[in-house]
């Protein structure tokens, strides 16, 4: 199996008046891992389901491959999706759950099951083939679900908030697996996510959504080093946005250097004067909540080695800088 | 996942126990009585307790003898099973659809409740003025037979609509409709709307996800509701003497006929018979809904 392209030309979902989904365009590589990020109501959901054929796409165009697939319904387009909850059938024993969507193509019985086995064995849960969704864990749900999602031989699986069900140990646990299975199966994944580091460490494409429109696209380096706009910066977690005169910019909070600012000491370049909010040790570094005049609260993160170097109490007044080459003038368009 | 075991509690026993105490003194004791009633002998005048099958063989006497046809005894109870399966068969049909259009059309849950109450508006009035109120619409020269003639759709009056099978299978399914509707509303209600969307995403039909995920989810409700018409429609002889013009038996009426007469062990007999043919209904009903997902 090898996934296809998909592309999402000028699509846009509208509710009556309210715009969900505005016009947007993306192009996500065959067999790549795509996350679509976004804190809630911010149209990743929708477009996840115009995608799977579950909303109708207002306007534009929904691409896979070389077919449009904008107006199929879901079985028709090649596209499988996994829903949040997993939404397996509670009457029907995983086996069945898995060989569903081949009974209602109509293959005997024999041959659907043979081959729900198989995809029971790829996501290991062949000893639970004969339980209901009930009596299992959410680990073992979601790998039913999954199973069930790919027995078609979609080119496009489709996950809807697949981890937000697990606790946090599990989530990071089945995060590695979902990753494995992509690499493995190859084919195109698109997950809707509003955690960006569940993003950042799955996919090869972060998709940043905010109000309907793609704030940015790129891989997680990209977005993460290179943040375009306020927004990013602020949701992608890390940063600073600091107003200079020329405009706005971000910048990592482990990139700022505190120096103390003792008496009348010139600030030197672009550095600016703050006063020590509070304090907190994380283990690894420790965070600096600083207060630099109007409405500018910035949070820097120095390592445990220079922070005993330089201890800082609330209340110091320290001057804060950053190195040109890390500063990063944001868009105020997207 | 299995519950783990409870100790023993006072107050969650204390809480079961007045509907326990009420279900004992009110339906075991009672029913206990019948059958042992029905095995005991009278005369003209008396009861006499003991035990003989005697209510049992005069009610089925001759019987044998006249096979293959059969006498008055069968024939009444196959005419309530009839009118059983009947009324059933429209009720769940119609109240499952009723079911369905309330938990997944209706969006708003106060629109909902509304229509549900609406469906309660059969019971807002008596039994009799209820069955009463029939005569006007569907007599000779009721409602119905008028419009029909000044259509020009029929020229003589329609004989079957008032006192016939039909009139007694409508008046039934008009009131038990009702029975179905709720539990099977209920069941629907708890299913998740996540799975039609994935039995849409897996290809099933819209007919496909009705019988693959909709009726087997809502099965707890279709037997509760089937249970409820079932009995309702096997133990009455109102509503079929009434709209039947008394011309139609039933194993109720048999029953009614015999206490009329004193004759208790007889009509004990024919309650155990009548018990025990629904019992027998329900019991097969169950089994064939299982059945099915064994397909």
């Amino acid at each position: 199996m090898k996934g296809s392209t998909l592309e999402l030309v000028k699509v846009t979902k509208r509710y009556g008046q309210t715009t969900a989904v505005d016009a947007i365009d993306l192009k996500v590589e065959g067999g790549a891992y795509c996350c679509l990020l976004g804190p809630s109501g911010c149209g990743k959901s929708t477009t996840l389901r115009m995608i799977a054929g579950h909303e109708a796409v207002t306007d534009g165009d929904v691409l896979l491959g070389p077919h449009n697939v904008t107006d199929l319904p879901p079985a028709q387009r090649g596209t499988a999706m996994m829903f949040q909850s997993y939404a397996l059938f509670p009457h029907l024993t995983c086996v069945d759950n898995v060989a569903f969507s081949l009974k209602m193509r109509g293959i005997d019985k024999e041959t659907r099951r043979a081959k729900a086995m198989e995809l029971l064995d790829l996501v290991a849960m062949t000893p639970y083939a004969e339980r209901l969704p009930a009596q299992l864990s959410g680990g073992q749900q979601q790998r039913v679900a999954l199973a069930r999602a790919l027995i078609t031989e979609p080119q496009i699986l489709l996950l809807d908030e697949p981890l937000s069900a697990l606790d946090p140990f599990l989530r990071i646990k089945m995060r590695a697996e979902l990753k494995r299975l992509q690499k493995e199966l190859g084919i195109t994944f698109v997950h809707v996510t509003h955690g960006q580091d569940e993003a950042m460490a799955l996919a090869d494409l972060v998709v940043v959504m905010n109000q309907g429109i793609i704030e940015q696209a790129g891989t997680p380096r990209e977005v993460f080093n290179a943040p375009r706009t306020a927004f990013v910066a602020r949701f992608m977690g890390g940063h600073n946005v600091i107003d200079v005169p020329q405009g706005q910019i971000a910048v990592r909070a482990d990139r700022l250097s505190l120096t103390p600012l003792e008496g009348a000491t010139a600030l030197v370049g672009s550095a600016m004067p703050a006063v020590v909010r509070d304090v907190e040790y994380q283990g690894s570094f420790v965070q600096v909540g600083l207060e630099a005049g109007q409405a500018n609260e910035l949070a820097a993160q120095i390592s445990e080695a220079a922070f005993d170097a330089m201890p800082l109490q609330p209340g110091d007044r320290v001057a804060v800088s950053w190195v040109e080459a890390d500063a990063h003038r944001l868009s105020t368009v997207a | 996942m299995a519950k783990k075991d409870q100790p023993f509690s006072l107050p969650a026993w204390a809480q079961a126990a007045p509907f326990g105490v009420v279900f004992a003194l009110f339906f075991i004791i009672p029913l206990a009585f019948v059958v042992m009633v029905s095995f005991w002998d009278y005369n003209d005048y008396a009861i006499l307790p003991g035990f003989t099958v005697r209510s049992y063989v005069e009610t089925f006497e001759g019987c044998y003898d006249q096979l293959p046809d059969l006498c008055t005894i069968l024939k009444t109870y196959v005419s309530t099973v009839k009118f059983c399966f009947l009324v059933w068969l429209f009720t769940l049909v119609i109240g499952f659809t009723i079911a369905y259009f309330l938990a997944f059309h209706v969006q708003s849950v106060t629109t909902q409740m509304t229509l549900a109450i609406i469906c309660t508006i059969p019971f807002w009035t008596s039994n009799v003025i209820r069955m009463i109120s029939w005569i006007p619409l569907l007599g000779r020269n009721g409602l119905v037979n008028q419009g029909l003639i000044k259509l020009g759709i029929i020229k003589e009056p329609l004989e079957w609509l008032l006192y016939s099978d039909f009139a007694v299978v409508l008046a039934f399914v008009h009131l038990f409709t009702f029975f179905m509707v709720i539990p099977i509303f209920n069941s629907m209600a708890r299913i998740d709307k996540r799975l039609l969307e994935a039995a849409y995403d897996a290809g099933a039909t819209g007919w496909q996800t009705l019988w693959n995920v909709v009726i087997p989810l809502a099965k707890p409700g279709i037997v509760i509701g089937s249970i409820f018409v079932i009995t309702i429609v096997m133990g009455d002889f109102v509503t079929v003497g009434v709209m039947g013009g008394q011309q139609i038996a039933s194993a109720g009426k048999i029953i009614e006929t015999r206490l009329n007469a004193l004759q208790f062990p007889p009509a004990a007999a024919n309650a155990v018979i009548l018990l025990a043919i629904t019992l027998l209904i329900i019991t097969a009903l169950n089994r064939f809904v299982d059945i099915r997902k064994e397909l």
